[in-house]
């Protein structure tokens, strides 16, 4: 990767957002008229917790280079406890990812409200920029997946 | 101890306490050992084994055979009887079905081992006062029998019975094993380094679902991978990344539930160390969840089914290790 | 006969490659030998055999066949089909080279197999006598003379001159093409090497392994036989020996999405996977025990029974130290032809 190619590299990042706080954090982010970049591709689920390990794997097989997990605050869940057993889940998927050697910066999690639309466009701004910086995603990617 | 288990295996199957027996058959050479269900004394006399190469786990054959009509015997070494009582926990066996005698442990020999040292045409392995005397086409070979160890053993986390209905010979302790150090080694790496390690491992995958099948925890009825309608069903790993979903996923879906019975690394035909990837998951419960071992007990709550409200974020896996 | 000494295997190695592409089974780092590129300073293994087996050089584990391309209403197709470059396979062994009789037989009869026949022909496959037979060896069973293998040409070793000996003229053009390294030879050493394995070969403890009670018109026999539900008992239903045997050769043919376009991919499959042949009304083999008795059935029955007597084995003996459970086609036989 050169760093000519690298200053224009337009990374994909999939959000996956809980449908009760922090898909509402993104609308407020619009209604307010923040600035996050259109790199960044919403998906909706009922709770953060509705996200499995494969959702992940998935999102970066079909060229995702960073994907993030937005969900109410711990204690907040519109299910009560959805978001403490994604807590677990995501710890430990993203440590085994980071065991096999897939940079770090490419996963996250973050806990945004409904009412935290400042705190969703800061996020993904910064969320954005780091995996830029990392350059596309080469060791988890699907070759056979990559626009030609 | 064969004959021990055998005149045991008898008495009940003659008294009408059990109608089958689950245990290891005798093969073609000395180590080709396939686990068995016998119905009859005679069958038992003729080719019912228990020695240094009996390693197979036969837990997961109760999944089948505890659904089946009259109560089976079953001899479990002390690994086999965790992966029992996760079945249990996870009602996947009928545990008023089975008649457990617990057997002593190992270590039992890996033949790849041998067969690694260059020994070929192998007739027969005798253990000699822990040198193995090895009969082949080509003369007597010997061999310490510490260096044919197959590596569940030899990083053994417990000789410790968890469930039975009755012993033949002494029940043992948990043991303070090894067995995380070279997932700790492989921890602090380089990130560059542990893909390289992974890839050249994970590449070698010829996906033959070995690993998954002789798993007592990989019990699903059907297989997310094998179900056409689930959009990740595959028979064959294209490229790398179905290679490494397909190793990921597994080892997450046994996550808090794996005992560590060291099955997967066992049987892969391409000697992947799949173990690793299972006690990764096992290292990271214990140390941020606490101690937790799957199939200790049948009714504690498994670590992924269970939280605090003061459990650690996500990231603390960008914040400790190397990077 | 033509030979080389053993220590200007380099050299020899070195003049195949300038020509094409060589491959050579070499130790990797776990200890296993398969085979790889050669490259310079590749040394041949001391093992008996590949891991996997050589079908994969004609008959690879996925491979594309087609690509679709969707723009607006229509669909473009790309055929995947390439001219394969030439390429040769050195130490092939005596029963890896007759499996490659055995998947001729399914592939190049009529209708062709357009992708492994372009494989095939531009393959050369250079074979290497056996002389340290393992216990898990059978091929004499399947009328394999591990001393005098089949293949474009032949090559022996007496431990310190490696013979060669071309078998058609695909193998001429072979040896042909290294003439210069290689000089006549006299093999009064290597025969008696090959006596030795003739006798080693003859205290197998598979020695006596015998197809007589199978073949096409046992068919109902064995198909009925009772026996398969105590051997299939413990069957894992993995794909392990499928995919360690150098003549199976069934595979599926599927779709992938790519998000912009579909690639439609044939891989290996196996009959003891619960959705192999799947059709609409779902799998015609519902238990284990018809799915392990399909696999025997079909090397032992139903492929003598299509293809004049050839078995669909060739004793190679990887299933007998691969399987997880250790059971294997030596036991199915054993246990079938006592009436």
């Amino acid at each position: 990767m050169q760093v000519n190619e690298n200053k224009e590299f337009q990374p994909l990042i999939v959000a996956f957002c809980c449908n009760w706080c922090s898909y509402a954090g993104a609308d407020l982010s619009g209604t307010n008229r923040l600035n996050y970049p259109t790199n960044v591709k919403i998906i909706r689920v009922p709770c953060s917790c509705r996200v499995n390990p494969m959702f992940i794997l998935r999102a970066f097989q079909r060229g995702a280079d960073g994907v993030i997990l937005c969900g109410c605050h711990p204690g907040d869940c519109h299910y009560t406890s959805g978001n403490y057993f994604t807590r677990r889940r995501m710890t430990l998927l993203f440590s085994m990812l980071d065991f096999l050697g897939i940079e770090r910066d490419r996963t996250r999690v973050e806990w945004v409200s409904a009412a935290e639309g400042a705190k969703f466009a800061a996020t993904m701004n910064e969320f954005t920029e780091a995996v830029r910086k990392l350059g596309p995603n080469r060791r988890l990617e699907d070759l056979r997946c990559r626009k030609q | 101890m064969q004959e021990a288990m055998i005149k045991r295996a008898k008495e009940l199957l003659a008294d009408g306490s059990v109608k089958r027996v689950i245990g290891w058959k005798r093969g073609e050479f000395a180590y080709d050992i396939t686990p068995a269900v016998f119905e009859s004394a005679e069958e038992l006399d003729k080719d019912f084994v228990f020695d240094d190469f009996t390693s197979a786990n036969v837990s997961k054959y109760l999944v089948k055979e505890s659904k089946k009509e009259g109560k089976v015997l079953v001899f479990l070494k002390p690994c086999d009887t965790y992966s029992l009582n996760q079945l249990t926990k996870e009602h996947r066996v009928d545990r008023d079905n089975i008649y457990v005698i617990g057997i002593p442990g190992g270590p039992k020999l890996d033949i790849e081992k041998i067969k690694a040292k260059g020994i070929t045409g192998i007739l027969s392995v005798k253990n000699d006062n822990y040198t193995l005397k090895i009969d082949t086409l080509y003369g007597e070979e010997t061999m310490p029998f510490s260096e044919a160890i197959l590596d569940k053993c030899a990083s053994c986390k417990s000789k410790k019975h968890v469930t039975y209905d009755e012993l033949i010979g002494e029940d043992g302790d948990v043991l303070d094993s090894d067995r995380f150090d070279m997932v700790e080694k492989l921890e602090n790496m380089t990130a560059q380094e542990r893909y390289d390690f992974w890839r050249e491992q994970l590449s070698k995958c010829i996906r033959c679902n070995a690993c998954r099948n002789v798993c007592p925890a990989c019990t699903c009825e059907k297989c997310v991978f094998d179900n056409p309608n689930s959009g990740v069903e595959n028979k064959a790993a294209s490229d790398s990344f179905e290679e490494n979903m397909f190793h990921i996923i597994r080892a997450f879906h046994v996550a808090g539930r794996c005992t560590d019975c060291g099955e997967c690394s066992r049987v892969c035909p391409q000697n992947i160390p799949l173990h690793l990837l299972n006690r990764k998951f096992i290292k990271d419960i214990n140390s941020l969840y606490g101690e937790y071992q799957a199939g200790a007990d049948t009714t504690s709550r498994a670590p992924l089914t269970d939280y605090t409200a003061d459990d650690c974020e996500a990231s603390i896996v960008h914040e400790r290790g190397a990077e | 006969m033509l030979k080389i000494s053993l220590s200007r295997l380099e050299e020899l190695f070195a003049a195949i490659a300038e020509k094409q592409t060589l491959y050579i089974p070499s130790d990797r780092a776990d200890g296993a030998a398969e085979f790889t590129k050669w490259e310079p300073g590749k040394a041949l293994t001391q093992k008996l055999n590949t891991l996997r087996s050589a079908k994969d050089f004609f008959f690879p584990q996925t491979e594309n066949i087609v690509d679709f391309k969707m723009e607006g209403k229509n669909i473009q197709v790309i055929d995947q089909r390439s001219e394969h470059e030439d390429f040769v396979i050195f130490g092939v062994r005596p029963c890896d080279a007759r499996s490659f009789t055995i998947l001729d037989k399914v592939f190049l009869s009529e209708p062709v197999d357009s992708f492994y026949k372009n494989r095939r022909d531009h393959g050369t496959v250079v074979t290497m006598a056996c002389s340290r037979p393992a216990e898990t060896c059978f091929c004499g069973t399947f009328g394999i003379d591990a001393t005098e293998p089949e293949g474009d040409a032949a090559c022996w070793s007496d431990g310190e001159d490696l013979f060669i000996k071309a078998n058609n003229d695909k193998g001429q053009a072979f040896i042909d093409s290294i003439s210069s390294l290689l000089e006549e030879g006299d093999t009064a050493k290597l025969d008696q090497v090959k006596a030795k394995t003739k006798e080693i070969l003859s205290r197998l403890p598979l020695a006596n392994l015998s197809t007589a009670a199978f073949g096409g018109d046992t068919l109902n026999e064995h198909f009925n036989s009772e026996k398969w539900a105590e051997l299939s008992e413990s069957c894992l239903g993995c794909g392990t020996c499928t995919f360690v045997c150098p003549t199976c050769q069934c595979y599926d043919i599927k779709d992938f999405n790519t998000g912009n376009g579909i690639k439609r991919f044939r891989c290996w499959d196996s009959c003891m996977y619960s959705d192999f042949t799947k059709m609409a009304h779902g799998n015609p083999r519902t238990s284990q025990l018809e799915r392990f008795r399909q696999r025997f059935m079909h090397k032992l029955v139903y492929f003598p029974a299509n293809n004049n007597g050839e078995f669909g084995c060739v004793g190679c003996g990887r299933c007998l130290s691969k399987c997880p459970i250790s059971m294997n086609i030596v036991k199915v036989m054993k246990a079938l032809e006592v009436k």
